[in-house]
């Protein structure tokens, strides 16, 4: 059986601008806020829709594998 | 950035001056990711912008890109598509720089159906010149220029293109991104003017002058007002009241702008 | 094969002269006593395969005029007073942009909409200042039909040339009035065309004085690399800066590739100067009325000489210093209230006196009214 490439979320700490908008609209609640900068919590509950990655607006956040990866 | 979005910026420009939640960066990622889904050729395209917050677009696409004048977009548009209709123009424009002082240039690129895709970041206010109200501004709104509720009657933009001209017309919202994205997707392979109206917020202008909170609460705002326009059909003009309808509004294959002049050459020509 | 003489138009020749010299793109907005360029061009440009295209403004025309010349097309655009005004932002971006680009200015008399249908050449500062701040530009002016033909031409090589707008301010005597032109051979017409990157160039930055003469190659939209092109002020890679230096920089070479090259750019003609007590200084139909003077007043010998201006922006500073100190009297006839004769009073240095023949209610200055005003100066030494 071939493995599943490993999956994470990615958030560029250099570009987030900590407008929230990735932890209050992700339907699976998988982030969470330090001091407004989104930490992933919850990957198990994602679903990969990539709204998160698609609604901010600092292209900091890549849903995927590792080669998604900046 | 996702790898293989990083071609059609000028990554070195980011990150971007708009502020915190601006949509901005919202609708600009929406194009790139519309253009990337149709595999567009790159150096094919040409993208025009005005002056305003929205209109700093271009300068971190890695396209032909071109900055002009406030509200003149279209017209630089217009020039580039007539004089080379091998190129995909789009325009990426604001409420302000669109409606008011481009008002007459949108209308007039809108009846000639010239094949240009504009898309208007439609935030409701002047956001550059930090927060007078536009054409978009909706009536009892506050503005720094409006202190007391706006006046002014706001135009649906929708409209005025259908009936300027405009042969795809569509408007979606930074909240409803995967549609928007479809809508691009719709609006750049249309042939003729098409117009994109992206409902979107200014956090720190708009935002504030109106007491509306956090980028966040201002997005649930949006996501609250907005019905896809086939249920609208079904509500009273009241249920309607401060509503955003979204969706494709209209669609009509009618002869482009730029295949009716080359028509014109070849008249011009015979019996030569 | 030369072509024949032909009893042309001052607008006709200058349709002519833009097709001669590669124009390829026209867009306007009709206006007295300019239209006849945007109908003419209408019908002349698709048969060369070019466009035309009537905006629904003169800003956008202007406009459309900057983006076709971005793609690589000779582009013009025509207007009248009131027109122009309106084309006064755009010029501007042209200018800090570096686009190439024609405008032709048919005066008529203004301000407001003034006296469309009568001649004027009261838009001789607003030409060289019209659009906001420092920025550089070329003004041509004809006064016979085949020179309109010849300066439109002109334009578009300098346009090209130095990438700056290039006006032809021509006004409505010479646009309107018809006389027999002989279009010579175009082969043997000097055709300049904007300098391209040199495709060994690695990383092309559209601003970059790679040749350090001021003028940076130009690259276009469709041609396979992307650049960026913005009216802020910005630095050699194209994008925004408010860098002290870096704006400095930039208004500096784009003043120096004008003011550099003035013995390349300036044109004029002088006529029985070299004795003359009295010098008369003019342009566009004025210099015809002036030119009937001399020959009269040289008849009777008087020591009258003219000089006549082909370039009024850059002025021919140099046109005045050369003058003999023999000559007295400097007189500046011009259809305005006195515009040029500031100029030229700042380049005489105090070395002449220096008078206006100023004529601004819609009727020209006349041959009598120069040699009139020559008596008076004349009678004053
Ligand atoms: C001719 C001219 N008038 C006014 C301005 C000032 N100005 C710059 S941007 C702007 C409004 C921009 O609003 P909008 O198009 O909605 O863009 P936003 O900043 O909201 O994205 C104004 C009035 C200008 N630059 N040029
Ligand atoms: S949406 Fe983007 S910018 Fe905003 S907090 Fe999340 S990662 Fe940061
Ligand atoms: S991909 Fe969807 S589920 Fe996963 S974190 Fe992003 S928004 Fe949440
Ligand atoms: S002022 Fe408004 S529109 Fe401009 S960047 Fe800030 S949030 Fe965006
Ligand atoms: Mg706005």
């Amino acid at each position: 059986m071939v493995s599943e490439k490993k999956f994470k979320i990615s958030i560029n700490d250099r570009t987030c601008k900590r407008c929230g908008i990735c932890i209050a609209f992700c339907p699976k609640k998988v982030f969470s806020s330090e001091n407004g900068k989104p930490v992933v919590v919850n990957l198990d509950a994602c679903t990969k829709c990539k709204l998160c990655e698609l609604r901010c607006p600092d292209y900091a956040i890549v849903v995927g594998g590792e080669e998604d990866e900046q | 950035m996702r790898k293989e979005l990083e071609k059609y910026f000028r990554t070195e420009k980011l990150p971007h001056i708009w502020c915190p939640g601006c949509s901005h960066g919202i609708l600009t990622g929406a194009v790139v990711r519309a253009i990337d889904n149709l595999k567009l050729d790159q150096k094919k395209i040409c993208i025009v912008s005005g002056i305003g917050c929205s209109s700093r677009a271009p300068g971190y696409l890695n396209f032909y890109t071109l900055h002009t004048t406030h509200g003149r977009a279209l017209a630089f548009a217009t020039g580039i598509k007539l004089a080379n209709p091998d190129l995909k123009v789009i325009v990426l424009t604001g409420d302000g720089d669109c409606a008011a002082i481009g008002g007459n240039h949108f209308i007039h690129a809108a009846r000639r159906n010239i094949d240009i895709t504009t898309i208007v970041f439609n935030n409701s206010i002047y956001g550059m010149t930090s927060g007078q109200y536009s054409p978009m501004t909706p009536k009892g709104s506050y503005a720094t220029t409006a202190p007391y509720g706006n006046i002014d009657r706001n135009f649906d933009l929708c409209k005025l293109a259908q009936s300027a001209g405009a042969t795809y017309v569509a408007r979606g919202t930074v909240y409803h991104i995967p549609q928007l994205i479809k809508i691009i997707e719709k609006a750049l392979q249309h042939k003729g003017f098409s117009l994109v109206d992206a409902v979107s917020i200014c956090p720190t202008y708009f935002g504030r002058k109106n007491k509306m909170g956090s980028p966040v609460k201002m997005m649930e705002f949006i996501r609250d007002v907005s019905i896809p326009i086939k249920s609208a059909e079904k509500l009273s003009k009241e249920e309607l009241a401060g509503k955003i309808l979204i969706g494709e509004f209209y669609e009509e294959q009618a002869p482009e702008y730029t295949e009716e002049y080359a028509k014109v050459i070849e008249k011009s020509q015979e019996g030569d | 094969m030369s072509s024949k003489a032909r009893l042309m138009q001052g607008n006709e020749a200058c349709v002519e002269g833009a097709i001669a010299a590669g124009m390829r793109f026209y867009a306007g907005y009709p206006i007295t006593p300019s239209t006849e360029i945007a109908e003419l061009s209408a019908e002349m440009l698709p048969k060369v395969g070019g466009k035309f295209i009537q905006m629904e403004d003169e800003i956008a025309s202007m406009g459309a005029v900057i983006g076709a010349s971005l793609t690589g097309l000779k582009a013009m655009t025509a207007t009248s007073g009131p027109g122009f005004s309106l084309k006064q932002e755009n010029i501007g971006f042209a200018s800090l942009t570096e686009v190439p680009c024609v405008i032709v200015n048919v005066q008529r008399g203004g301000p407001s909409t003034g006296l469309p249908t009568l001649p004027a050449q009261g838009d001789v500062m607003q030409a060289r200042w019209g659009t906001h701040g420092d920025h550089p530009i070329i003004v041509l002016s004809p006064s016979y039909v085949k020179e309109v033909y010849e300066l439109t031409i002109r334009a578009f090589n300098l346009s090209e040339k130095y990438r700056v707008p290039c006006i032809l301010l021509m006004d409505e005597v010479v646009a309107h009035m018809r006389e027999k032109v002989e279009l010579p051979d175009p082969s043997t017409i000097k055709i300049i065309n904007r300098k391209k990157p040199d495709p060994s160039i690695v990383n092309y930055e559209p601003y970059r004085d790679y040749d350090g003469d001021g003028i940076p190659p130009m690259a276009s939209f469709g041609e396979g690399i992307p650049f960026h092109v913005t009216g802020l002020i910005h630095d050699v890679t194209g994008f925004p800066s408010t860098n002290a230096k870096v704006t400095e920089a930039l208004i500096t070479r784009l003043m120096k590739k004008i003011y550099d090259n003035l013995d390349d750019i300036v044109d004029y003609e002088c006529i029985s100067v070299e004795d003359a007590e009295t010098v008369i200084i003019s342009f566009g139909s004025t210099a015809r009325s002036v030119l009937r003077a001399v020959h009269l007043m040289r008849q009777e010998g008087h020591k009258i000489g003219m000089i006549r201006l082909k370039t009024i922006w850059p002025f021919a500073y140099k046109a005045i210093q050369n003058l003999s100190s023999a000559v007295k009297n400097l007189i500046v006839a011009e259809m305005n209230f006195g515009q040029l004769v500031e100029t030229v009073r700042a380049s005489a240095g105090g070395r002449f006196e220096v008078s206006g023949l100023n004529k601004f209610n819609g009727e020209l200055i006349t041959p009598d009214e120069v040699i009139a005003k020559v008596k008076e100066v004349m009678g004053r030494a």
